[in-house]
């Protein structure tokens, strides 16, 4: 194990080598570019013994991750924001294959206006894909993510593929300190891909088919159960994480300060940092608030995010997202969830972030102060008040 | 936590200057440390800011700094009055400049030291003359970070030019 100064995609780009994939196919976009220069540095200086096949497009890019992961070997790819939309099309085709591919998107906003900054409407748009989806806070934890993600993905209950999201800029372009696993470690944690859903000239099997009406729901239902097999073991996988590397996460979600809090702000990625900060600073008024940070958006923590919220007075919501016309997408999963559990506590909607823009200390703080008075909206735009900008 | 904010123009290695000194900060056994620059997309010669953050505690706010203990400006046509506002109190601004020295404001000759070590840009020099006004962090640890994130070719000059920056400076 060494410690060393990195930024996001350096860092992701150092636990995809412990993971030693056999092949990485992907096509550079601003903030995700440097994982790929990385990897394609490892696999030129030998640290990586891996194929690495520069692609013309991001359609591409994961079509021929496909083709690798259906030649029965571990396959990488990444992306961002209109990258991600490009490829769109062959998302569901490597979930519906039960590839169990894994893919860095760098979450970035999505035209027009162009911009190459961070919000999270690219992967957020995709949920429905099929794909497992997780969001991490800091550099450590996106390493951490590329070596259990495999971990998750190729288990024979789950197979399914593994999309890890880090904030653009905010995660990606960050330097800080990574305590980088040694490859013994990590070989002790993830052992070589093995599968059946291969082709494979000894048992020849049909693969990538057709299903009629009266067939294709019950591949749609194995879909659905075994991204809910990921959950047992993505626990599973944290424990042994833990045992190797002395490092803990806590599954679906994490909690920060939420068994007394009377309001709680539940959001995801690196900006759930700053709002556990505001959440001490406010709890030294005497003001009990928590702060719930979502780390897999799918599968959805739907009973950890109700155990973790049942006692509290009022819910907000912060998210680089919306959809137009309705809410933001986070909040839709969130009001969903809880009312399945019959929790009335009243939750609002934050949208910030779009586009890059900073979330401030102030911003935060007037979140908690609105949900305490109860004089927020349904759905609120941070920096724009009712009404204007129309 | 004490927050640099580097000012200078594409091309002037500010954020690498912010990132090695975050580097070397870390390098201490409790010391955390983040470094980021401005983000979006990069030009030759348009004016950068960089952002290097210092804590004993790990630092979660990842939010550019408001106020910084140090501005350090490469080049001193991006100096104006109005930076004072960006200081916390007690905050310093060192310049790379010839002029005198002003309230709040450190000036130090850095494009003379670096033209003496035949160096084209005055981001460690300008890093190690912060080292020696403010002795936020050791030579020592400046010198083993160069060794690790500098390309090989350019480290001893480098290495050079932070401890002559440092020694210079020291007397600001």
């Amino acid at each position: 194990m060494a410690e060393k100064f990195l930024s996001g995609d350096e860092a992701f780009a150092e636990g995809i080598r412990l993971a030693c994939p056999d092949v990485i196919s992907a096509y550079p976009i601003t903030p995700q570019t440097i994982v790929v220069e990385k990897l394609s540095e490892m696999v030129e200086d030998g640290s990586l013994d891996a194929e690495f096949i520069h692609v013309e497009s991001e359609h591409s890019a994961l079509s021929c991750a496909m083709g690798a992961s259906a030649a029965g070997v571990r396959a990488f790819t990444a992306t961002s924001s209109q990258g991600l939309l490009y490829m769109a099309e062959c998302l569901y085709y490597a979930s519906g294959g039960r590839f169990p591919i894994v893919m860095m998107n760098a979450n970035r906003s999505t035209a027009l206006p162009w911009n190459i900054y961070g919000d999270q409407r690219d992967s957020l748009s995709q949920l429905d894909s099929g794909w497992i989806q997780a969001y991490a806070e800091n550099a450590q934890e996106s390493l951490d993510l590329a070596l259990m993600s495999y971990y998750i993905a190729e288990h024979k209950s789950v197979s399914t593929p593994f999309m890890v999201n880090l904030d653009g800029f905010i995660l990606t372009h960050t330097y800080e300190q990574v305590d980088v696993p040694a490859p013994e470690q990590a070989k002790k944690f993830l052992p070589p891909y093995e599968t059946e859903n291969k082709l494979d000239l000894d048992n020849p099997k049909n693969m990538a088919f057709s299903a009629g009406p009266d067939t294709n729901y019950i591949f749609k239902y194995k879909e659905h159960a075994a991204m809910l097999r990921a959950i047992p073991v993505i626990e599973e996988a944290e424990q042994k994480f833990a045992e190797i590397f002395g490092r803990k996460y806590t599954g679906l979600l994490d909690q920060y300060k939420t068994e007394d809090a009377d309001y709680i702000l539940i959001t995801l990625g690196s900006i759930a940092g700053l709002c556990r900060e505001i959440a001490d600073s406010l709890r030294q008024n005497g003001i009990r608030v928590g702060v719930v940070r979502i780390r897999y958006m799918r599968p959805f923590p739907t009973e950890a995010l109700a155990e973790a919220v049942q006692n509290a007075k009022a819910l907000a919501v912060l998210e680089k997202d919306i959809s137009f016309g309705n809410e933001g997408t986070v909040f839709t999963n969130i009001c969903s969830a809880l009312q399945g559990k019959n929790i009335t506590a009243p939750v609002y909607d934050f949208i910030g972030g779009l586009g890059g823009r900073n979330i401030s200390h102030q911003d935060i703080i007037a979140i908690f102060e609105k949900i305490q008075s109860g004089t927020a909206n349904r759905v609120n735009f941070i920096g724009i008040e009712e009404g204007e900008n129309t | 936590m004490t927050e640099i904010l580097w000012l200078g123009r594409g091309g002037q290695g500010a954020f690498t200057a912010a990132k090695i000194l975050g580097a070397a900060y870390a390098l201490n056994a409790g010391c955390h440390a983040l470094a980021f620059p401005s983000f979006g997309p990069e030009r030759r010669g348009a004016p950068v800011r960089a952002f290097t953050k210092l804590d004993h505690k790990p630092i979660s706010d990842r939010s550019e700094t408001e106020k910084a203990d140090y501005i350090i400006i490469l080049d001193d046509t991006l100096y104006s009055e109005n930076l004072k506002n960006l200081l916390k109190s007690g905050g310093k601004i060192l310049v790379n400049t010839r002029q005198a020295q002003a309230e709040q404001i450190l000036p130090f000759d850095g494009d003379s030291l670096a033209k003496e070590l035949r160096l084209p840009v005055v981001n460690t020099v300008m890093m190690g003359a912060l080292a020696g006004v403010s002795g936020i962090v050791s030579i020592e640890n400046l010198h083993q970070a160069i060794q690790n994130y500098m390309p090989e070719k350019i480290r001893e000059k480098n290495k050079s030019a932070v401890q002559k920056a440092a020694e210079e400076a020291a007397a600001l």
